[in-house]
């Protein structure tokens, strides 16, 4: 149960990041680090007591398996985060090279 | 014709790699893989729509269920997918015509194609998905393609608005993540008509589930609290792509999601539907306020689109209502047809009003209505086709915004909700007000001097705008019975038959 | 030209050459176990995309160590690009073969036969789709890291 709390937790810190800070790169730092949070939560959906590493060796009559699904879902869900994080960070190498600065509070040309 | 079903993923993918392979010696086989596998896909859906009028159900991988739990992966056609599937493939072949000559002006152009196959693969995903972790792929492929087409032309404006769209979309999807997360722990499925039979019945779990998935959805949906990146993102993208996210992003990812999630898969209940329809309500009426003071042509054109769709839900959320008040099936037939109906009208002259927006920055360079005039001399086909949509939008007979906006006034004073008509109403006469204000000072009115020697737009594109204006007047036909009976209504019975989708699909 | 010479050379005073032999000699280890884990795929965890993780690593480790062969990788740069654009089409044919092939006339079927459990040849065309991955994957993450790096590069001029 402490370890769903410590999930939010994480998840909080990353909302922060993403709404409070001005620094672009620490924005997609917050965005990534909601992310893993997410991620863990998935990862922590699969455990069964008891259960162990769901590969088949020699002997696979009576053992217990943690659930193999949720481990697929997250192997997909970080080829998904890579994809984004570099494209949102190549945008934000472009943003500095015509602004200048990593400051969003600079880049108010979108008003209204 | 069951193995036809794949086609709408291969075809868009199969273009978008062999664009990027063959780009780099023959320049311009982008342009011709697009339409012709939107041409091929077209054909395809109007082949389904007419010979296979029922479900269809494809298992990917050929696993059959093994004792009784579905665990391949599933492709679902039935009614309500075959009209998303319509509006998909219909304007993006007449946005991916308009784009011929558009996107001359841009420097590697076939990486502009590949995104645009990789776009259309992921909304095709998104809509024939049957089971709710393959939606999420689609779904990011989709918008990871669009993230990147609103940056295209590489400006200060266009940067800045897809680093907004970026983080917004992101978090939204982190969302939809989580409540995959929590329906996968309690339900031990990801297959959406298991989904629909193991869910526990109405309780906390599930309010905290939906709100999770609404705010997620909604914001790809734009729905009002969630509507702040939608401005940005569609007026500084290049002109086929606001077209294309406006009029049928946001539908196939944001709208039919949620209309998928709550009329089939989760149980009827009373708050989340009143819920859905208040935030329809608020869209419609905040999106028509902000969108009569703006002067930038594109951006009063992004307002309105979340005032529109704030129409659809609010016509999907009187049928819901209905539904669970138990109340007479007829007034929610009603409703649902009157949303459905206007999710396909607003993408049809959403599209051609962006591309007119499109074609009048092409040939003078602004987007500002102050400094524009006259135009009409100049740009005949332009604007003739613009006075079309935006009659068509203003809900004018005898074009198809019109019927669709009565049927959901119509079912909302039958419904006995008052309120919602007479806002339906003084909404449509302010759209109608802001649409004359865009028509007399960029069409009519003086000429400036600056723009004396302004020649219509290329073939392609007035060619795709023309065809675009034919359908406005085409598809308010779909009122008449006969042709009601083969488009929208299997749509509607589709939706209508709530829990027994699992039914259809897996026969539990 | 002559003033982009200088500016490399400045920067490759920066890795002294224990550095850039070591790093020569540890680079096709780390390649070799890339293999391993992608071959591996359907025996024990790993797969096509992180066994092309571990691949694209060796590349950025020889590029990290040693700079001075941002010049030719400015004029090779499209092999690595076409590769990853034929990986990941051959994949999309690999797919669509389930379809025509009559055994199994689905999308994605498995047409080749099972084997046994265990063995390092079975499981279908589950190894060779980790392999064609594994390869998409190392080309793909090594072309953004060469098109960061070339954008740096013109930046800092």
């Amino acid at each position: 149960m402490i370890l769903f709390i410590l999930c939010l937790i994480l998840f909080l810190i990353g909302l922060y990041g993403v709404m409070v800070q001005r620094n672009l790169v620490k924005i997609i730092i917050g965005l990534a680090i909601m992310e893993y949070s997410v991620i863990l939560f998935l990862v922590l959906i699969g455990y069964i007591s008891g259960g162990t590493v769901p590969i088949i060796s020699e002997s696979f009559e009576n053992v217990l398996y943690v659930d193999p699904l949720p481990q697929a879902m997250v192997l997909t869900a970080i080829v998904i985060g890579l994809a984004t994080k570099g494209l949102m960070l190549s945008v934000a190498i472009r943003l500095y090279k015509k602004y200048g600065t990593f400051d969003i509070r600079q880049m108010n040309t979108l008003k209204g | 014709m069951n193995a036809l079903i794949p086609m709408y993923i291969i075809v868009p993918l199969g273009a978008a790699f062999i664009t990027v392979i063959l780009g780099r010696w023959l320049a311009s086989i982008g342009k011709y893989l697009l339409n012709f596998s939107l041409l091929y896909l077209t054909g395809l859906t109007f082949y389904l729509i007419i010979y296979a009028p029922q479900t269809l159900v494809y298992r990917v991988g050929g696993f059959a269920d093994a004792g009784g739990i579905p665990i391949a992966i599933f492709l679902v056609l039935d009614g309500f997918t075959k009209i998303l599937l319509l509006i998909i493939s219909l304007i993006g072949l007449m946005v991916a015509f308009y784009s011929i000559s558009y996107t001359k002006q841009y420097t590697g152009e076939d990486k502009f194609y590949a995104l645009f196959c990789l776009m259309l693969a992921g909304m095709f995903g998104v809509v024939i998905a049957g089971d709710i972790f393959n939606l999420y792929v689609f779904l990011e492929i989709a918008s990871i393609a669009s993230y990147a087409l609103v940056a295209f032309g590489i400006e200060k404006q266009q940067l800045e608005a897809t680093f907004k769209y970026q983080v917004l979309g992101g978090v939204s999807s982190l969302f939809i993540l989580t409540g995959i997360g929590f329906i996968y722990w309690t339900t031990g499925t990801l297959n959406l008509a298991d989904i629909a039979t193991q869910l526990p019945e109405a309780g906390f779990f599930n309010i905290f589930v939906s709100v999770l998935l609404i705010g997620g959805f909604g914001l790809k949906a734009a729905l009002f609290p969630f509507h702040s990146w939608l401005p940005d993102a569609h007026s500084s993208a290049p002109s086929p792509i606001s077209a294309m996210l406006s009029g049928v992003l946001i539908k196939a990812v944001g709208v039919y999601v949620i209309i998928r999630l709550f009329f089939n898969i989760f149980q009827l209940n009373y708050e989340i539907a009143m819920a859905i329809t208040v935030l329809g309500t608020l869209s419609m009426i905040i999106g028509v306020l902000l969108a009569v003071g703006q002067w930038d042509f594109k951006r009063l054109l992004a307002y309105h689109s979340i005032s529109q769709m704030g129409y659809v839900i609010i016509g999907v959320g009187i049928g819901l209502l209905v539904l669970t008040r138990g109340g007479s099936e007829k007034v929610a037939i009603l409703a649902i047809t009157g949303g459905i109906f206007h999710m396909l009208n607003h993408s049809v002259f959403k599209a051609l009003l962006f591309l007119n927006a499109g074609a009048v920055e092409y040939r003078t360079g602004t987007r500002d209505l102050k400094r524009l005039g006259g135009l009409a001399e100049k740009m005949p086909v332009t604007a003739g086709s613009s006075f079309i949509a935006s009659m068509a939008i203003s809900g004018i007979p005898p074009f198809n915004g019109f019927f669709s906006k009565v049927i959901i006034i119509i079912a909302a004073i039958q419904a006995g909700y008052y309120w919602l008509a007479l806002f339906a109403v003084i909404v449509s006469v302010i759209t109608l007000a802001s649409f004359t204000k865009v028509q007399k000072y960029a069409f009519h009115g003086e000429l400036h001097s600056k723009y004396k020697d302004v020649k219509e737009v290329p073939f392609s594109m007035a060619f795709s705008m023309t065809l675009l204006a034919l359908i406005c007047l085409v598809t308010s036909l779909l009122i008449i019975p006969g042709v009601r009976g083969a488009i929208l209504q299997p749509a509607v019975d589709a939706l209508l038959e709530t829990a027994r989708y699992s039914i259809t699909v897996i026969g539990i | 030209m002559k003033g982009k010479k200088t500016s490399l050379h400045e920067r490759e005073r920066g890795m002294t050459l224990v550095v850039k032999k070591i790093c020569q000699f540890i680079a096709p280890t780390i390649f070799l176990f890339g293999i391993y884990i992608t071959i591996h795929g359907h025996l024990s965890p790993g797969g096509g995309f992180t066994g092309g993780v571990i691949m694209a690593s060796a590349f950025i480790l020889q590029i990290l160590s040693d700079g001075s062969i941002l010049d030719k990788l400015r004029q090779e740069k499209w092999r690595l690009e076409l590769t990853e654009s034929l990986a990941i089409f051959t994949f999309l044919v690999l797919a669509v073969l389930g379809l025509l092939i009559a055994a199994t006339a689905v999308f994605f079927g498995n047409f080749l036969p099972a084997g046994t459990l265990g063995e390092l040849i079975s499981g279908g065309i589950i190894p060779i789709g980790n392999v064609i991955i594994g390869i998409e994957v190392c080309a793909a993450i090594s072309s953004i890291f060469v098109a960061l790096l070339i954008f740096k590069d013109e930046e800092s001029e």
